[in-house]
């Protein structure tokens, strides 16, 4: 899934510093088998395989730790959530332990009953992604036949449930052109609220990049058309945009700042500030089998690399927005400056931002045909 | 239609509850009242929290604004008023629904 968290606007920016923050959100990536094959997936490019998830206890312990760290909203994420049997026990876990539960699944191979069980489990809210807004687009980009099709039954079937319902859209150049036809889907669907996300160019959607990249006209006409959209479907529809930082000016303010809102814990129970950033080598990550998600929050190397402006470089730390965007993305400062630590490239002050833009209009221009589907490696590959 | 409740934008005999998948609760990590929602954690202030307390499926408008104009003493016209844009506002968004 490509999963951002979005919390608390309302929370102060934290003084230079200030006591450890609070995380609000916490992404529960509880597997990463999945039935589909997307392109731009978020999950990393070695995925965890089904004997080295976390248990049902394991799982049940942490949520718990995370009610008492602060955490307000437990995303059930994956992979596909739903390939988890146990996924019922946790949602009622959650709800006992006092969490608002989000469920976010591609909705291929959940029958009614199940959803059944879910919602009777408690679960507060269902995020369902869409892959594009027609079948054929939906179809090709997942590489599932009909898949098209099944989500659209779920959809009705969460919404007959009296379930809210946000249609998740990632965009990139296969659909970019559909974003009304996305609006028009969730409206049709009764969904309140949309996300329409631009890919984000890690793992996944990195080695795809020149099959995914759309071009500098395609993006600003999408933004338009979002912005149109937004003003017109006022308290009709919510839309959440996440930016195409490539062509932009300023970087996003990725994870609201490292280590100061959310945190994300794998299959396998690793506990990451954001859920690319096993990309970045040198980070230890602590896991939920060995600490306690207090423990990792507060004293973890991982957490503390980037947490607060002291490990900028000068160029952000005597910047007037170091606390607007943090210095933006460290996963892609990884990726394109190859040191974490950078001022993120898609900064228009980084000496690296004309390479970025070229980068882009490349890959754009080179118009790649064949998508390399996220999928396990080949059992010989793996260890 | 009277005078006074050409202003209002909810029944007094309506009941509010708050939507599937919107929670109020107390947030002790940060010492304070938070309602919940997708994607949203919103922190309502001491006037909200005390309407939202209320506001459990049961409870009429009319009777909510009676009990807070017992419990805090204060002016009638100004509780309904604060009320019914409240909870207005959030049934707009979709956050409460009101029934009648
Ligand atoms: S393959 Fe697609 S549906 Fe499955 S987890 Fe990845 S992004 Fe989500
Ligand atoms: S220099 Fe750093 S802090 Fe300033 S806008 Fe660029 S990324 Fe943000």
């Amino acid at each position: 899934m490509n999963e951002r968290v979005n919390v608390a606007s309302h929370a102060a920016p934290a003084p230079l510093r200030a006591p450890l923050p609070i995380p609000y959100g916490m992404l529960a990536e509880l597997t990463h088998r999945c039935p589909l094959m997307c392109p731009y997936c978020s999950n990393p490019v070695e995925l965890d395989r089904r004997n080295a998830e976390l248990d049902t206890a394991t799982w049940l312990r942490v949520f718990e730790e995370a009610a008492k760290l602060g955490v307000l909203q437990v995303h059930l994420s994956g992979g596909e959530p739903t390939a988890r049997r146990d996924l019922e026990e946790m949602i009622r876990h959650c709800v006992k332990v006092g969490l608002y539960t989000n469920l976010i699944t591609a909705g291929v191979g959940v029958t009614p009953e199940r959803l059944q069980a879910i919602s009777d489990a408690g679960i507060d809210h269902v995020q369902l992604s869409f892959q594009g807004a027609t079948p054929e687009v939906t179809d090709h980009v997942s590489n599932f036949k009909g898949a098209h099709e099944r989500k659209l039954a779920v959809a009705r079937e969460v919404r007959r449930l009296g379930l809210p319902l946000t249609i998740n859209s990632v965009v990139h150049r296969a659909n970019i052109h559909q974003i009304p036809d996305f609006l028009e889907l969730a409206l049709s669907l009764g969904a309140r609220r949309i996300e329409i996300a631009h890919a984000q160019y890690y793992g996944w959607a990195l080695r795809n990049r020149g099959a995914l990249m759309p071009t500098r006209e395609q993006v600003f006409k999408a933004l338009d058309v979002v912005e149109e959209a937004r003003v017109r479907l006022k308290g009709v529809l919510t839309i959440d945009a996440v930016v195409p930082d490539y062509y932009a000016k300023y970087p996003k303010a990725c994870m609201n700042g490292w280590g100061r809102q959310s945190l994300n814990v794998t299959p396998s129970g690793k506990v990451l500030p954001c859920h690319a950033a096993e990309m970045i080598p040198s980070l230890d990550f602590w896991n939920v089998r060995e600490h306690s998600l207090a423990e990792i929050w507060q004293a973890s190397p991982a957490f503390n690399a980037f947490r607060g402006t002291d490990w900028m470089p000068d160029l952000c730390r005597s910047c007037e927005r170091k606390e607007i965007d943090w210095g933006g993305c460290r996963c892609q400062a990884m990726a394109i400056a190859g040191d974490a630590a950078a001022t993120d490239p898609a900064c228009h002050k980084s000496p690296l931002h004309a390479h970025l833009l070229a980068l882009a209009e490349a890959d754009a221009a080179a118009d790649v045909a064949e998508y390399d589907y996220r999928r396990f490696s080949t059992p010989d590959r793996a260890q | 239609m009277t005078a006074e409740t050409t202003s209002t934008r909810l029944p007094a005999n309506g009941v509010p509850k708050l939507a599937r998948g919107v929670r109020l609760r107390h947030d002790e990590a940060r010492g304070q009242w938070v309602l919940l929602a997708p994607e949203r954690v919103l922190q309502p202030d001491p006037v909200a929290v005390e309407i939202l307390k209320r506001v459990d499926g049961e409870r009429t408008i009319e009777a909510i604004i009676d009990d807070l104009i017992l419990a805090f003493s204060v002016e009638r016209g100004r509780v309904a008023a604060d009320v019914d844009a409240f909870l207005a506002g959030l049934a707009e968004k979709g956050m409460v629904e009101v029934s009648s």
